[in-house]
């Protein structure tokens, strides 16, 4: 059975934005990791979930799926959910996917922090 | 910690189990059948762009005893996707397969109420977002009953073969979420998925059950998605067969 191949680091960026540094695979088995690290963030107080993807090896199209999960999550929050570091790869697939309809989509961690003014 | 930046990262040759970038779908090279009406031009869809209520539904069966790896069983399941459909739900791959960015056309028919045959008929289809050795997904256009994602998959469980159906999706518009809340739409989905992950297991020679799990991930209704009514596939095909006629009349004006 395949594992999760995904780690996850919380830091604070600013009182309440967290960042979410994504090291490795994004797939079905990437659930539990994806969503502690939400709820570590929650639990920081944070009102902006940023997701950063410089360390992104792979997503699958089960992980697109739990992005659109997190992503309900955090607007029935009243958060605010972004993204940076995507390869343009990905950001065709969200395109695709019309994720970046509703994430929004900033090229690295200065453009996202800059965003919530 | 030290991260690369986007620009240093690697083209994986798995990316190519997605679909090229594509704003409308475009239906290939069918094979004689299906009517391809409501899916040519339309926009694909997530799960975010629907009416209803979000529910992820997930079917399973464990293919007990099966001796293959779960790409040989993904393998046999892509081969034969029309024919593990119920008789009511006639899929129509188009000559390349199921392969990334092709289209599935889909000629249904549904019951008009709970209890009664299957007689409306509905013309749809599906693109393949995603397809690698044991996973593929394919989402919805505009039109469709439902929008969002179906993904199915094959993997192992505790040394057991597992089949899985998860599908990610809102009714499409008012009417949709209508039939689905009142009129037993949402109960005929489920019984089309489990059809299929018992015909797969059949064909492996397994009496598969099926597991179900749903969780409803969105209790809202986006009402600023009821617009969606206006593309509707099943009032499109309606029309369509009546003006059938006319089309008729018109050829022969023609000729």
């Amino acid at each position: 059975m395949i594992k999760a191949n995904v780690s996850m680091n919380v830091r604070k960026a600013t009182p309440d934005t967290c960042i979410v540094d994504i090291v490795g695979e994004i797939n079905a088995f990437a659930e539990n990791a994806l969503m502690d690290a939400y709820t570590q963030a929650s639990s920081a107080g944070a009102r902006n979930i940023l997701l950063n993807f410089n360390g992104l090896e792979y997503m699958n199209s089960s992980g697109i799926g739990l992005l659109v999960t997190l992503l309900i999550r955090v607007n029935r929050q009243k958060q605010r959910l972004s993204a940076f570091g995507l390869s343009e790869h990905y950001q065709q697939i969200f395109e695709l996917t019309r994720l970046n309809e509703a994430i929004g989509i900033y090229p690295d961690e200065a453009a996202a922090l800059a965003s919530l003014g | 910690m030290t991260l690369p930046s986007p620009n240093s990262q690697k083209a994986n040759p798995r990316e190519n189990a997605w679909a090229p970038p594509t704003a409308r779908m475009k239906v290939g090279e069918m094979p004689a059948g299906p009517r391809n009406i409501n899916v040519e031009g339309r926009q694909p869809l997530s799960p975010l762009q629907g009416f209803g209520q979000m529910w992820q539904k997930t079917f399973k069966v464990r293919l007990s005893g099966v001796d293959k790896t779960p790409a040989e069983v993904m393998q046999a399941w892509k081969d034969n996707f029309p024919k593990f459909q119920p008789p009511e739900n006639r899929f129509y791959p188009t000559m390349s397969g199921i392969k990334p960015g092709e289209v599935l056309l889909i000629e249904a028919k549904v019951p008009p109420l709970p209890g009664l045959p299957s007689m409306l008929p509905v013309s749809t289809g599906v693109m393949v977002l995603y397809a690698d050795d044991t996973t593929f997904t394919v989402m919805t256009p505009e039109g469709h009953p439902e929008a969002g994602w179906n993904t199915f998959s094959v993997y192992e469980e505790d040394e057991v073969l597992v089949a899985q159906c998860q599908s990610l999706c809102r009714p499409n518009d008012p009417l949709y979420d209508f039939f689905n809340r009142f009129l037993g739409a949402s109960s005929q989905q489920d019984k089309i998925w489990i059809h299929v992950l018992v015909s797969l297991a059949d064909h492996f020679g397994v009496k598969g059950q099926a597991a179900t799990t749903k969780v409803l991930v969105d209790p809202k209704v986006q009402w600023s998605q009821a617009k969606n009514i206006w593309q509707n596939a099943a009032i499109r095909t309606i029309f369509y067969l009546l003006g059938a006629p006319i089309r008729w009349a018109q050829n022969l004006g023609r000729k």
